[in-house]
């Protein structure tokens, strides 16, 4: 699915990413833990083809290279980034953002575009399903949403849009326990075998809910360890310095 | 066609031409072309005298210069003030008579006349040049007692009317463009909505220009007696050319008591390329007249056209408890140039005004907006909210904002807020990362900041408009 080799990230000549190896294949579900600032959101935010970094390294997706390829092409390849700061747009609606969204998405496919009617079906299941109230979706795109709401419509975004590689930065910061089980449903439902999934996270309670295959520790720009399940509760207890 | 060709035609496709015999005044401007006019028109005496005498003052007046966009000296002798299909010269009685070939040109702007008249709930007035070609659902609103008909049938058959009311809004001293669109304005639409009469549907008129070196100097006067509403739009295309053609309109609107007039703008007439070569110098001067109490008039305007926008869209609000709105978009990409605004004149107590104005500006373009609050001494408990947001993409472009407030009494209020800002990268960014390019994203962002204004248009315009301003951005960022 994924290749990342030797990749290394700078803005403004500050070296943030250093020389990142990692590999996710399909049907795997890796999370990233790591101090603030140590990069992670940089790490999503590169994969999703952001401009404004200095990138050397190489990103093999599903076979193919990168580094040329535009934000919007990556999307429409699959790879999805739930943010860590979802960004209000005013006047936006967020049912029509979403189906431009859904609908470049499968023009880019060749498949054909969904209506109105069809497209509100789809909304109202997915959500159903999730225990999110449709109602934000009739809403300007974030804005005025609490912050569990936004991260909740990220999550409903990443169902509507059925990526195969989907990066949660954070979501489930800031979320009371009944919003971090949706998102935990939103990720568990949607797992099979050829989608995988990449979560950052600060804290073990959502692995207790999203079971990782494997967990990465990033720390000043670089992954410094890598493990399984017990990895996430062993730093919830000791920290990060005890690695350094 | 050329490659070069398809480009063109993708960035502005009502820019092709309609081949067709026409006749014309003589080259110039002169007291016998405006003879030949009222003429050719069959107008009685007292309309000529009254373009007489809007000539004469002409000559004694100058053309306006205080604008922000600059623009090469006219030259008004080398201007052709008629042109009218041949075949339009006796106006037909109904559709089945038009001429096909302007049948066709209305279908190919994206107005099928004959299918419209069947399926659509829109009355729509077609001037093309400077005539009028056809009206459709004249019978239906002849009904109600509504006059829907193209300004110069007005002048015939209910002079009365136009006696009393055309130039009582925009005196034909008013300023330069004003008085010269007085002595030689061709064709336009004429409204009248009689007392308590609610009309049915929207009315519209779609303004061609086809001929070249052709000025368009339309004319409209709408009506609304009291207790009436009536919603109007019109909508502008011309074709693509290198030279820059004059379209000097002058908008009378009169609400009496209780009435209420939405009048709405699609204005996309031709830009210019984006050398900046060509496109229409639209110098418009709208006005309307709150004259009656609790009377209200509502101006929309979506402008992405022209090389040249110079409007300000006015309400005088003369009536006690009567209300003025102005809704403005005006997009500017590449060369093009606007100064537009309005003018809202409180003379009534417990009048209200609100105007809401949003800006875009991309290429190398420039956007200015400039407005008058004028509250009247006698316009006790007035009150005005201004709100006008300007948008940047790139750094090569200009936005100003000038208003102009002159509060003359202690019982009124005027708020007046302002924004400037960059098109947002994040936003773009997080666009960008649910599939959608760069054009789709602007388009949406661009939306979403215009709003409050679209969401102002009639259904059966708003979706066109929203597209339009996705259009009128394409190549502005990236
Ligand atoms: N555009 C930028 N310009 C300058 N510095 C930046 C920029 N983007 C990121 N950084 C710096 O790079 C480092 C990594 O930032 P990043 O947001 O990736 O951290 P993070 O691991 O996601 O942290 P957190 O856990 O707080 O979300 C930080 O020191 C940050 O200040
Ligand atoms: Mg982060």
């Amino acid at each position: 699915m994924l290749k990342i080799k030797n990749l290394q990230a700078s803005v403004d000549k500050k070296s943030i990413l250093k020389g990142l190896n990692l590999t996710i294949k399909p049907g795997e579900l890796h999370a990233i833990m790591g101090p603030n600032g140590s990069g992670k959101s940089t790490l999503a935010n590169v994969l999703s083809g952001k401009n404004g970094y200095k990138i050397s390294g190489e990103i093999i997706f599903e076979g193919e290279n990168l580094n040329d390829i535009p934000i919007e092409k990556r999307a429409q390849k699959g790879i999805f980034l739930a943010f860590q700061y979802p960004l209000e747009i005013p006047g936006v609606n967020t049912n029509i953002f979403l189906k431009t969204s859904l609908n470049s998405i499968r023009k880019s496919k060749g498949k054909k575009e969904v209506d109105t009617l069809a497209f509100l079906k789809l909304v109202k299941e997915k959500s159903s399903e999730l225990g999110i109230d449709e109602k934000i979706l009739s809403r300007q795109l974030n804005v005025g949403f609490s912050g569990g709401e936004k991260k909740k419509n990220e999550i409903l975004q990443m169902k509507i849009l059925d990526p195969v590689f989907s990066i949660l930065d954070e979501t489930d910061s800031g979320l009371d326990i009944d919003a971090l089980k949706i998102i935990a449903k939103g990720v568990n439902s949607s797992r099979d075998s050829k989608k995988s999934f990449l979560v950052i996270t600060h804290y073990q309670r959502l692995l207790d809910y999203i079971k990782p295959d494997f967990v990465h520790v990033l720390s000043d720009g670089k992954i410094i360890k890598t493990g399984c399940g017990e990895l996430a509760e062993e730093l919830e207890k000791t920290g990060y310095s005890k690695l350094n | 066609m050329k490659s070069t060709e398809i480009e063109k035609a993708k960035e502005y496709k009502y820019g092709f031409t309609t081949d067709i015999e026409s006749i014309k005044a003589p080259k110039g401007l002169s007291k016998e072309v405006i003879q030949f006019i009222s003429k050719i028109k069959k107008e009685p005496k007292w309309m000529l005298d009254w373009r007489l005498k809007a000539f004469d003052r002409l000559k004694k007046m100058k053309e306006p210069n205080w604008q922000k966009p600059k623009y090469p000296k006219i030259n008004y002798q080398e201007l052709y003030y008629y042109s009218a299909p041949k075949s339009a010269q006796d106006k037909p009685k109904s559709l089945d008579e038009v001429d096909p070939k302007l049948l066709e040109t209305y279908a190919k702007l994206g107005i099928p006349l004959k299918e419209q008249e069947k399926l659509s709930g829109v009355a729509v007035d077609a001037v093309f040049d400077s005539v009028s070609v056809a009206t459709t659902f004249k019978d239906k609103l002849t009904e109600k007692g509504i006059i829907f008909c193209p300004i110069s049938e007005a002048i015939k058959k209910h002079p009365d009317l136009v006696k009393k009311y055309l130039g009582s809004v925009i005196p034909i001293t008013d300023h330069y463009f004003a008085t010269l669109n007085s002595a030689v304005f061709t064709d336009g639409s004429f409204v009248y909505i009689p007392e308590g009469v609610r009309c049915p549907m929207e009315l519209s008129t779609y303004f061609r220009i086809n001929a070249s070196e052709t000025g368009q100097f339309e004319r409209t006067l709408i009506i609304a007696d009291k207790g009436s509403y009536v919603s109007y739009l019109e909508g502008c295309t011309a074709p693509m050319r290198d030279e820059n053609q004059l379209h000097a309109a002058n908008v009378e609107l009169i609400a009496l008591d209780d009435a209420e007039i939405k009048y709405s703008t699609v204005q996309n007439w031709y830009p210019g390329d984006e050398n900046g070569k060509g496109g229409i110098y639209n110098f418009v001067t709208k006005r309307g007249a709150c004259r009656g109490k609790n009377s209200k008039i509502s101006w929309t305007q979506v402008e992405t056209g022209s090389a040249i926008t110079w409007k300000y869209p006015s309400c005088i609000l003369q009536g006690d408890n009567s209300v003025g709105e102005f809704y403005s978009i005006a997009i500017t990409n590449n060369h093009q140039k606007a100064d537009t605004g309005t003018k809202m004149i409180h003379l009534g107590k417990n009048t209200k005004s609100k105007i809401i104005s949003k800006g875009i500006s991309a290429g190398k373009a420039d956007n200015t907006y400039r407005g008058l609050v004028d509250i009247n001494k006698k316009a006790l408990n007035s009150r005005n909210y201004t709100q006008c947001d300007s948008l940047l993409m790139g750094n090569k472009c200009g936005a100003h904002t000038v208003p102009y407030i002159k509060n003359k009494n202690s019982s009124s209020v005027v708020e007046h807020e302002a924004t400037t800002s960059k098109i947002n990268e994040e936003q773009l960014y997080y666009c960008n990362q649910r599939g959608l390019n760069q054009e789709e994203a602007v388009s949406l962002i661009v939306n979403g900041f215009c709003k409050e204004v679209l969401q102002q248009l009639p259904m059966e315009f708003a979706v066109e408009a929203q597209k339009l301003v996705g259009i009128s951005l394409e190549g502005s960022v990236g």
